[in-house]
């Protein structure tokens, strides 16, 4: 899923200040997933922000929806009649939820309430972590099912570099796995690790970001 | 192995020597005149002389332009390149300019994280690693073709160098991707500074086991430490860095005033041991901001003078 977590409540503030009456936007796809967006987080920052606003004598007033998926088209429709007199949306989908609100209401100022981290998964209560970077030519199955690209801090491709010690990664003091020890264990597992005397060669990053912004077409779901 | 790009350092290998490489940074400025000034302590003490490319990810003047000034101080440089900061595009195009200044010894490098230099914001590139541009390189000199298969124009003719650090985890992995770095091209290595000679003994037994030491040059990594505290410092916050309490209990051992000495005399006593090791065919000596003491730690270590070769 996307991982998202929630801005400090002062910057939206800030961002919002001019504003007397807002719709705070969830979205019940991947942020409420992963608690940072969706019906349950938009009652709580539409508090906060109230409390906020109030406590300075400037009231403001929120609504409160929580959209099906920010993500489609067609569910941004039924936010038509909510922003008709408001000054703004505060989307806590992941960064493309307001890019879709913003698409629909083009006079419209749309705010994030979300910093966007990354493709990763749930390791523990509270704890997510990174496993993808969306580079849109998957080679794991090179690597043991591990992925380097998104994993490895340097993104080596022949790893693991002088900075790995008792499995960790020297970026992230500790906390960090270096993937590159468990892609070695794996493959030790696997019976495989004379696949890492071989150079592991060039990447083609052309299926990345960086080829430009990147468009899929299925032209089978077209018709 | 056979010639390929004639520098001083690949004939000094190749008449069979023990070859000395130093290591010089470049200033985090551009002043010319200090690094001149550093440059010039190691003269006739190296048979090359290694220049960092923004080492630790902090700013420093650029490692082409610094090969460049000990070119013109008759001194040969091995001019150090990370993948940190570069794509294969820049990348490619220094390893072009750096033959066309006269420029014969590479040192093909991934480089330390952007995070632990002085601009941690900054973007990091890693389009290659080390690997990769070993494998760059070699492809280049040999079969005149970039990554792209597009012909190079004059080949360059580089004497390719990479970096083995033997003290990382996990241990047994550390020759496999010592083999994998000769396999792109390496043709020599510098190891990582060895404090704990135990593991390197080890290190290299694995190395001379798989037959490595017959397919490239290892040149011992040596940094004299200058007091206990920065033994400590080194132990403490250098990942992969193992200072065993024995040193650090010697340098203790002795005044604050003689420390500097004690670790002299350790680092030449390690060249030593090390010299005497099947397998290492040089010494690469990092003696950081300590260049004035490279020559007493050559000479006392029976490396200096250095062998004429043609």
């Amino acid at each position: 899923m996307v991982v998202a977590e929630s801005k400090p409540v002062s910057e939206i503030l800030e961002m919002i200040k001019d504003c007397k009456k807002v719709v705070v936007a969830g979205c019940k796809g991947c942020v409420t997933v992963c608690n940072s967006g969706g019906e349950k987080e938009v009652g709580i920052l539409a508090s906060e922000l109230r409390l906020a606003r109030k406590a300075a004598g400037n009231d403001l007033e929120v609504t409160e929806y929580t959209c099906e998926r920010q993500c489609d088209p067609e569910y941004i429709e039924p936010l038509d009649d909510m922003v008709k007199d408001v000054d703004a949306v505060v989307s806590i989908a992941c960064s493309v939820g307001p890019q879709y609100v913003v698409a629909r209401y083009p006079y419209l100022p749309v705010y994030p309430g979300l910093n966007t981290v990354f493709i990763g998964g749930s390791a523990e209560h509270g704890v997510w972590k990174e496993y993808c970077q969306a580079c849109g030519s998957c080679a794991i199955g090179d690597f043991g099912g591990l992925c380097p690209i998104a994993r490895c801090a340097k993104q080596l491709l022949n790893g693991p570099c002088g900075g790995s010690s008792g499995g960790k990664c020297e970026v992230g003091k500790g906390t960090v796995d270096c993937i590159w020890h468990l892609i070695y264990e794996r493959l030790k597992n696997l019976g495989q690790l004379q696949r890492l005397e071989t150079p592991k060669l060039y990447k083609d990053w052309s299926t990345s970001r960086d080829g430009g912004p990147r468009t899929m077409i299925r032209e089978e779901l077209r018709k | 192995m056979t010639m390929t790009a004639g520098s001083n350092l690949e004939k000094v290998f190749k008449a069979g020597h023990k070859a000395v490489t130093c290591e010089c940074g470049p200033p985090r400025g551009a002043d010319i005149e200090h690094f001149r000034h550093k440059a010039s302590f190691l003269k006739g003490y190296g048979d090359a002389v290694n220049v960092t490319d923004n080492q630790t990810a902090v700013v420093r003047f650029c490692s082409m332009a610094a090969s460049k000034i000990l070119l013109e101080m008759g001194m040969e440089p091995v001019m150090q390149m990370v993948t940190r900061d570069m794509n294969r595009i820049a990348l490619q195009s220094n390893v072009l300019g750096a033959a066309a200044l006269g420029i014969k010894n590479l040192l093909c490098l991934t480089g330390d994280h952007n995070s632990f230099g002085d601009h941690p914001q900054s973007k990091n590139v890693f389009d290659l690693d080390s690997t990769q541009l070993l494998n760059t390189v070699r492809q280049m000199r040999d079969d005149g073709k970039m990554i792209s298969g597009t012909e190079v124009q004059g080949k360059p003719a580089m004497f390719i160098g990479a970096a083995a650090n033997p003290f990382a985890d996990p241990f047994e992995f550390r020759v496999i991707r010592l083999a994998k770095k000769i396999n792109a091209g390496a043709q020599f290595i510098q190891t990582q500074c060895i404090y704990d000679m135990e593991r390197f003994e080890k290190f290299m037994q694995m190395a001379n086991d798989m037959g490595l030491t017959e397919r490239c040059y290892i040149m011992a990594g040596i940094t004299p430490l200058k007091s206990a505290g920065m033994a400590n410092y080194m132990k403490k916050f250098v990942p992969g860095l193992l200072v065993p309490d024995e040193y650090i209990a010697r340098l203790k051992s002795v005044p604050k005033d003689k420390q500097a000495a004690e670790g002299i005399k350790i680092a030449v006593e390690q060249i030593q041991q090390c010299l005497e090791m099947k397998g290492i065919s040089g010494i690469h000596l990092m003696a950081i901001e300590w260049e004035e003491r490279v020559p007493e730690i050559l000479k006392a270590a029976g490396l200096h003078p250095r062998p004429q070769v043609n």
